[in-house]
């Protein structure tokens, strides 16, 4: 059933003017479609100057996360249907903007690199595979879906008035290795993340885990970690 | 115009499973620079679902050999059986090395690597269904993925994230090096090297619906071709037989590796008339064909233009570990929920067999002579090698990626020290300039949406799972309107940051050129093998076509030469299931 809606969209366009600003378009769309299939269709026939990412279109890439109606998410996985009718959209917030939907994700992307995030295990490979049971697998499952689109650590406010705060996604990352069996660099890790920076800033407001668009309980991930460290020995605030 | 110069031994293209499977091997011999349009993790290889092939035996009796059998039958008997072998036996020691490399596999209860099956693998020669598709539930590409792009990182690839190629240089036989724009902030690069990897994926967006992701245009390959390179193959594209109605969204093989079947309008279990032995998991373009054909005559869902995946007698808790992904997909998309509702799904455009041709190390062949390209590489989906023939099995495109990515990497830095520095003359730089200056300064009536909406619509409505002369032909004097069309382009976005109407216009260009590639090399294969099906030949014609098309570009048009199939063990036979 085709309906319309109402994009208000937050516009930069740097090099005509620096200034912010809000256009509205008034677009027709189906039941199935999703705010993504929107945004194209005003930049194919409205305004192809409208600038966003975009990938794969099903929620695997993570290219199209975006503030929609006031919660990050992604574009691709936000179906109109479930939507206002007036459906307002800005880029991620804390993250310098380079164009319209577009930001600049460096500074997300190298907190991810501070926790070393790779698997690290210098001894010697068995013939096949490494064994690892069923159950120590699972515990990693939940963190393994993340697509590193920046939803959680944008939403979090202890990263908005912190900037250096390694913030919910890396800390996800971090957990993903410090809880694989096959990796040795867990001491490593946690020295990064029992930091001032690091776990003991989150104070479990739970907005990560309200936008995650895999429904990861990243705040869940966060709090073994904290208990690990703990356990290790490690206080909490600056070492 | 300020031009920012680099130089690095090896430049890789494209950030998918191939390109850093290729870094990995290149990284500790030589300065590697990979270029991607995308971050890393966001090439479309992350989006890849069921597993990757390998005849471990982990969960029963296998061998590489049933596996070399099933890819050569697989393939209509089109597939190198040499390169195929490779492949086969190269497999086990590849998903162990991905394994310690850190992907996180799904698990036996002994804890070793979880293998599941797929379409067209079997035991012993074709006689039942095996368990040989290596999988992390149902995210296995993304898992792949992410493991060796930190690998990269670990060995400290140098990575440039958001850069498109615009130009790949190659003068006097010999690679220059690569000319790209830095999307962010449009300024332009040039990336001097002694070799190039082309690993940059498919080009499904060329079809109307389709699995694959925006990115997925494949300039590089038309690049290529309007130097005189030939491209191997292009007729056979794969439609994967279940995408989500409406939609074209993947749904896993898989789902019907773990028991899901395919039920028409009436209920039936259709895929026993066509394939009895393996019947759902027969390969991807019978069951393709055969879903077609139920709709055409008339047995569709309700009479209409999709069919049933069903897999509400599956065990609940086997969906939910092994096929979380498409559960999720099926609840957000359509709002249903697989476990109490059948799936409704239509055939998709999803992975090209075709592409640049190469030999078993990845080295680019400039010709049917077997004569190539100094210091071009190319690796997985963008390649054909050809392991996958005129129909590729599931799980065996992320095993080419990694195999042949890291044969291809290794090549590379083999030959390093025989090579001279590339140079990228002036004049072919100012020339890319001119040709972006004239798109943003065009004053045409055209727009980039409605001519790619025309080309994905004639290309899907006349070039995809069933095709004829005459339809081919129209599609051809089509597709000579949207090159003058495309003539015509206006872009209304003229800025250097971030400007993707420009890049869309740019893809587009290329995407026009390899449907002319498909469409001529669909038209003059006159016979039906795997996944080109000619109405008019319904017949496989070895007498005449057991041999791979060679496409070229010359002055007066697309011309062909011929390649004979390497033949090994595995004489043609006809393919029943």
């Amino acid at each position: 059933m085709d309906k319309y809606y109402t994009f208000k969209i937050k516009r930069y366009l740097p090099d005509e003017n620096p200034q912010t600003r809000w256009d509205e378009f008034r677009v027709k769309l189906n039941s199935i479609e999703r705010v993504l299939d929107g945004l194209i269709k005003i930049k194919e026939t409205r305004d192809g100057t409208l600038t966003f990412r975009k990938s794969c279109a099903h929620g695997v890439c993570g290219s199209c996360a975006m503030k929609i109606s006031g919660k990050n998410r992604l574009a691709c996985q936000t179906l109109v249907k479930d939507m206002p009718e007036m459906i307002e959209i800005e880029p991620l917030p804390a993250l310098p903007v380079i164009k319209d939907l577009v930001v600049d994700m460096s500074l997300f992307f190298r907190k991810n690199d501070e926790v070393l995030p790779y698997l690290i295990n210098n001894e010697t490979p068995p013939e096949r595979e490494r064994i690892q049971s069923p159950e120590d697998q699972h515990k990693i499952l939940e963190s393994l879906t993340c697509v590193m689109c920046g939803s959680c650590t944008t939403a979090c406010p202890i990263f908005w008035a912190d900037k250096e705060y390694l913030g919910p996604s890396a800390l996800l990352k971090a957990y993903r290795f410090i809880f694989d069996t096959r990796d040795r660099a867990k001491e490593q890790r946690l020295a990064t993340i029992n930091s001032e920076h690091g776990i003991w800033r989150c104070h479990s407001i739970f907005n990560c885990v309200e936008v995650c668009p895999k429904q990861i309980d990243i705040t869940k991930h966060i709090l073994l970690l904290k208990r690990l460290a703990v356990k290790r020995g490690f206080k909490g605030g600056v070492e | 115009m300020e031009i920012i110069k680099h130089y690095f031994d090896v430049v890789i293209i494209g950030s998918g499973l191939a390109g850093c499977r290729s870094a990995i091997e290149c990284s500790s011999h030589g300065t590697v620079g990979v270029l991607s349009k995308l971050y890393p993790t966001r090439s479309h290889s992350t989006a890849a679902q069921g597993g990757i092939g390998a005849a471990l035996g982990n969960e029963e009796e296998d061998s590489p050999e049933w596996h070399t059998y099933d890819t050569v039958k697989g393939s209509d008997f089109l597939g190198d059986q040499d390169a195929i072998e490779i492949m086969c036996y190269d497999a086990i020691l590849t998903i162990i090395e991905l394994e310690h490399m850190g992907v996180p596999f799904s698990r036996t209860p002994e804890g070793r690597i979880a293998q599941r099956r797929f379409g067209g693998h079997t035991k012993d020669f074709g006689k039942t269904p095996v368990r040989r598709a290596c999988y992390s539930a149902d995210r296995t590409g993304h898992a792949v993925l992410f493991a060796l792009y930190e690998q990269c990182q670990l060995k400290g690839v140098k990575f440039f994230q958001e850069f498109q190629v615009l130009d790949i240089v190659i003068e006097n036989n010999a690679v220059q090096g690569v000319i790209a724009v830095n999307i962010k902030d449009g300024s332009l690069h040039v990336f001097e090297s002694k070799a190039i990897v082309v690993a940059t994926g498919g080009y499904g967006k060329i079809f109307k619906v389709t699995s694959n992701a925006y990115a997925t245009t494949g300039e590089c390959l038309s690049m290529l071709l309007r130097q005189g390179l030939p491209l191997e193959d292009m007729e056979f594209f794969q439609f994967h037989p279940t995408g989500l109605y409406g939609l074209g969204i993947l749904i896993t093989e898989g789902a019907r590796g773990e028991g899901g079947i395919l039920l028409n309008g009436k209920g039936e279990r259709f895929m026993e008339r066509y394939a009895p032995i393996i019947k759902d998991l027969a390969p991807r373009d019978m069951v393709s064909r055969a879903i077609l054909n139920e709709i055409r005559e008339g047995r569709g869902i309700d009479g209409k233009d999709y069919v049933y995946l069903d897999l509400r007698h599956v065990n609940k808790k086997i969906i939910e570990e092994r096929l979380p992904e498409i559960t999720t997909f099926c609840k957000i998309y359509m709002g249903i929920d697989p476990s109490e509702a059948p799936i409704p799904v239509i055939p998709t455009a999803h992975y090209a067999m075709g592409g640049i041709p190469t030999d078993n190390d990845g080295r680019v062949l400039r010709d049917v002579d077997g004569s190539v390209v100094e210091g071009l590489y190319a690796a997985g989906e963008s390649a054909c090698v050809s392991v996958h023939g005129a129909n590729r099995l599931g799980c065996n495109s992320l095993l080419d990626t990694v195999v042949f990515g890291k044969r291809a990497g290794k090549t590379a830095i083999s030959q390093l020290k025989d090579v001279s520095k590339g140079k990228i003359k002036k004049e072919r730089i100012s020339f890319i300039v001119e040709s972006i200056n004239t798109i943003k300064e065009s004053k045409g009536k055209e727009t980039v949406a409605s001519v790619r909406r025309d080309l994905q619509t004639s290309m899907m409505d006349k070039c995809s799972v069933f095709r004829k002369e005459k339809e081919l032909m129209m599609l051809l004097e089509e597709l000579q309107t949207l090159k003058e069309r495309y003539k015509e382009i206006y872009i209304k976005d003229k800025s250097n940051i971030f400007n993707t109407e420009l890049l869309e216009a740019i893809e587009l260009g290329h995407m026009i050129t390899l449907a002319e590639v498909i469409a001529s090399s669909a038209l003059q294969r006159t016979e039906s093998r795997g996944a080109h099906y000619r109405e008019d030949y319904p017949e496989r014609d070895d007498t005449n076509w057991l041999k791979h098309t060679f496409a070229f570009q010359g002055e007066k048009g697309i011309y062909f030469k011929y390649k004979p199939v390497k033949l090994t063990r595995f004489k043609p036979e006809e393919r029943k299931y």
